[in-house]
C-alpha cells in the first residue's frame, strides 16, 4: 500500500500542467500538492469525476485529462466505464484511489471491499489500458510510461490515508475557481 | 382508481411534433453533441435521426447523470450539448442537477420525453403520477421548463438553448407527444 499524498507528490511531477479533476480526500491533497487553475473540482454529485472527466476530454482533445475518482465514488457511476471506453478519448487518463472506504463519511468499507478489480472492470469495458499500482516504488518507476500511453487508460492505486490535509469545502467549490479555470482553458 | 386518462380528439392533438424542425433547432443553436438514453417517446422521431446526422456528436450514456457531468465538462470547454432522456432518467439525476446544473450554475440543457403523456393534456392534469410531478419538481428546484406540445412550440427551443448558456443555468425542454420522424 502506499500513502495517498506519497503517491500523489510523484504524480505530480509528472503533469505539472494537465488538467486534474479530483474528488474528496484525494482533491484536498491534490488542492495543496499541485494547486494550479486547472484543477477541476466542481464535480458536484458523488460518482461523477469520470464523467465530467470524459466531458473535458472530449471538448479538448489536445490536452491530457487526469481523473482522480475514489473506489466509492466510482462504484456509484460505474457505468461511466462503458461510456468512456466507447467514446475512447485518447487523452483520457482515470486514477483509482482505492482505499477500500468511503473515507470522507467515516471511513465505512465499500461493498466488495478487496474483492472487487476495478482495473478488471475496466479492462472488460474496453479501455485501452489498465495497470495496478500498490508500491510507490514501482509507481514512480512506471508512471512516465503509462502516461505516455494512448488512452483511455485506468489506473488503480492501492492506497492509504498519509499525511492530513486540510478540509476546505467552500474553498474546493468556490464559484472563483470554476470561473478561472474556464478563463484558463479558453486562454 | 385509475390513472389512465382517456382524452377525446380535439384540435390539438390533431397536431404533430415535427422531430426534423426540433433538430433543425438544436443545431441552429449552437449543439454539437447530444447525451442520451433511449425513450420510446424521441426514439423514432429524434434519436435514430440524430444518431444519423453527421453534424452531431451521439454519446449513448448508461445513465442520466452521467450525461450532466458530461455537459458540464463541454461548457467547461466552451462547448454547447444537450441530454436527451425520458422524465423517469430526469427524475433519477435529480442530485446531479441539483449540484452541476442549479449549485455551481453550469448550463444543462434536458430534452426530455414524457412517457405516456397524453396528447393535448397538460402535463400537471397528465393521469399519469410520474408525469404530473415533473413541472412541479423543477419549479422547486428553480429550473426553467418549456412544454413542446405541437410545431408552434418549436421556436422556443434555440431560445431556450440561447438563454441557458447565456445565464450559464439549466433549462428542461419537455416533449409533450412523440415527435414525428423528418
Amino acid at each position: 500500500m502506499m500513502k495517498r499524498d506519497d503517491c500523489l507528490r510523484v504524480l505530480a511531477r509528472h503533469i505539472p500542467e494537465e488538467i486534474v479533476v479530483a474528488v474528496y480526500s484525494a482533491a484536498f491533497d491534490w488542492v495543496v500538492i499541485r494547486p494550479h487553475v486547472l484543477n477541476y473540482f466542481a464535480v458536484g454529485a458523488m460518482g461523477l469525476a469520470s464523467s465530467h472527466g470524459l466531458g473535458l476530454a472530449l471538448g479538448r482533445p489536445d490536452r491530457k485529462v487526469i481523473v482522480l475518482d475514489g473506489d466509492g465514488s466510482l462504484l456509484m457511476n460505474l457505468g461511466s466505464l462503458a461510456t468512456v471506453a466507447a467514446t475512447a478519448p485518447r487523452n483520457f487518463y482515470h486514477f483509482v484511489c482505492e482505499n477500500g472506504t468511503y473515507e470522507a463519511n467515516g471511513a465505512h468499507p465499500i461493498p466488495g471491499r478487496g474483492k472487487l478489480s476495478f482495473a478488471g472492470m475496466a479492462r472488460e469495458a474496453g479501455y485501452a489500458a489498465t495497470h495496478e499500482f500498490a508500491d510507490l516504488g514501482h509507481f514512480e518507476q512506471r508512471i512516465g510510461e503509462v502516461l505516455g500511453e494512448t488512452g483511455p487508460v485506468l489506473i488503480d492505486l492501492k492506497l492509504v490515508p498519509g499525511a492530513e490535509s486540510p478540509r476546505d469545502y467552500r474553498g474546493l467549490y468556490a464559484a472563483e475557481r470554476r470561473a478561472a479555470f474556464r478563463a484558463a482553458l479558453a486562454g | 382508481m385509475s390513472t389512465t386518462q382517456t382524452t377525446a380528439p380535439t384540435a390539438a392533438t390533431a397536431e404533430t411534433l415535427p422531430g426534423g424542425a426540433i433538430i433543425a433547432a438544436i443545431k441552429a443553436a449552437g449543439i454539437r453533441t447530444i447525451m442520451a438514453v433511449p425513450d420510446i417517446v424521441s426514439s423514432e422521431g429524434l434519436l435514430f435521426p440524430i444518431s444519423r446526422d453527421p453534424a452531431l456528436r451521439l454519446i449513448r450514456v448508461c445513465k442520466e447523470d452521467e450525461a450532466v457531468g458530461i455537459s458540464a465538462g463541454l461548457a467547461a470547454c466552451g462547448q454547447r450539448s444537450m441530454l436527451l432522456i425520458q422524465h423517469t432518467g430526469l427524475l433519477d439525476s435529480i442530485n446531479a442537477l441539483r449540484a452541476v446544473a442549479v449549485e455551481y450554475s453550469i448550463p444543462v440543457c434536458l430534452m426530455v420525453g414524457l412517457l405516456e403523456k397524453e396528447p393535448g393534456v397538460a402535463p400537471t392534469k397528465s393521469g399519469r403520477y410520474g408525469v404530473r410531478i415533473v413541472e412541479p419538481i423543477l419549479d422547486a428546484m428553480g429550473i426553467a421548463h418549456h412544454l413542446l406540445e405541437t410545431a408552434a412550440d418549436v421556436p422556443i427551443v434555440p431560445k431556450a438553448i440561447d438563454l441557458a448558456y447565456e445565464q450559464s443555468k439549466p433549462v428542461v425542454l419537455l416533449l409533450g407527444r412523440r415527435p414525428v420522424a423528418p
